[in-house]
């Protein structure tokens, strides 16, 4: 029993050190795109878990530590796509280092194109 | 088709009711049955969110496997980020690369969509019919059909069993 | 030992906390504090779990479900307005 408790407390410590990596990430990457990688991603992943480590210590709390896991990993994913897909509509840059970017080159393609029908 | 969709949706609202209440008294499960019973059949009448899965027991096995890939690839691919985090250089060959994939119905490419994104390194930026714009924190191949075998591909295999 | 464990886990939190304050308050634009504000919200639901176990309370668990879900809402309606208008 006591050692489940351990095994428990174990997982979420570690999901406290991945929550921790990604707020660094935050701090340290270069631009928007890079951030939302290491940010929300490691920081998802740290809370899901901190709550997985819960379940070994309070077994009669499973269904709504699972109920929150399964939300944390459903609905961050579509907040990080829905806010990165409009910043860059919106035209926040990316980094310097970026080697290819097949997106600009595609928007460019279509906006030339209806551009040349009209002449 | 459409009894498919309510009663999956019946399965998801009668199952997160249990584990948000977890107990089994029988006022919870009764007041829990009719609930989610009546939400689906008013609010569900036309949609086809569910209408492409398949129910055989071949889906039901590779949901499972499923599950376990994305689970190792999540792990392992946090492990990558890690190190290029705490490393001093700061590592990283940011790029936007565009992947093709095979999968028609609008749910297996929203699952394979957030798949993609919720393995750290890559993340879904657009999707354009068959095309995925991605996010890729070290870009390997730039060309469109190699970057479809690394980033695609591991979870296509499964999700073209379990929908259609 | 558990409560130990906990204990050195809420501080890491705290510092995961601080940090991404920190690009809140210097992030270069809307993004990039919609961003910190949405790990600072993650981190917290982790911390609000920690916080339900030191006091033995299943209760704050729903608090964290209704914080998830605003912070989900809050993260989509900005991004919302950032299409519209930055």
């Amino acid at each position: 029993m006591e050692t489940l408790k351990i095994i428990g407390a174990v997982i979420t410590l570690m999901g406290s050190i991945a929550l921790l990596l990604g707020a660094l990430g935050l701090v340290r990457m270069p631009d928007l795109y890079n951030r939302i990688q290491t940010g929300t991603k490691a920081s998802t992943f740290g809370t899901m878990l901190t709550l997985f480590g819960l379940v070994f210590i309070f077994p009669g709390w499973t269904g709504k530590l699972i109920i929150l896991i399964l939300f944390v990993g459903i609905s961050n994913p579509v907040s990080s796509h829905v806010l990165a897909r409009n910043a860059y509509r919106a035209g926040v840059p990316l980094t310097g280092k970026t080697t290819v970017d097949r997106l600009a080159e595609d928007m460019e393609k279509k906006n030339v194109e209806p551009k040349n029908d009209a002449q | 088709m459409n009894i498919k969709n309510i009663g999956i949706s019946f399965l998801i609202l009668f199952g997160f009711w249990l584990l948000l209440n977890g107990t089994f008294s029988t006022p919870v499960i009764v007041t829990g049955l009719i609930v989610s019973l009546i939400i689906p059949m008013w609010f569900c009448a036309r949609c086809d969110v569910f209408a492409d899965m398949r129910l055989t027991p071949k889906a039901f096995f590779y949901t499972f496997i499923y599950l376990f890939v994305f689970g190792f690839e999540l792990v392992k691919s946090n492990l990558d980020v890690t190190r290029r985090v705490i490393s001093p250089k700061l590592p990283i060959n940011p790029g936007i690369v565009k992947v093709k994939t095979k999968l028609k119905s609008k749910m297996a490419r929203l699952i394979l969509a957030n798949s993609i994104t919720l393995t750290p390194g890559t993340f879904t930026l657009a999707i354009e019919k068959k095309y995925l714009y991605v996010h890729w924190i070290d870009v390997q191949d730039k060309d469109v059909e190699a970057a479809t075998k690394d980033i695609v591909q591991k979870f296509e295999k499964y999700l073209e069993v379990i929908y259609g | 030992m558990v409560n130990t464990i906990l204990t050195i886990s809420v501080v890491l939190i705290l510092l995961s906390i601080l940090l991404s304050l920190y690009r809140f308050i210097k992030g270069p634009n809307t993004a990039d504090r919609v961003i910190a504000f949405d790990v600072m919200t993650i981190a917290s639901i982790g911390l609000i779990g920690l916080i339900a176990y030191f006091d033995n309370r299943i209760v704050y668990l729903d608090v964290a479900v209704v914080y998830g879900l605003l912070s989900f809402i809050g993260v989509i309606v900005v991004a919302k307005f950032l299409e519209k208008s930055l």
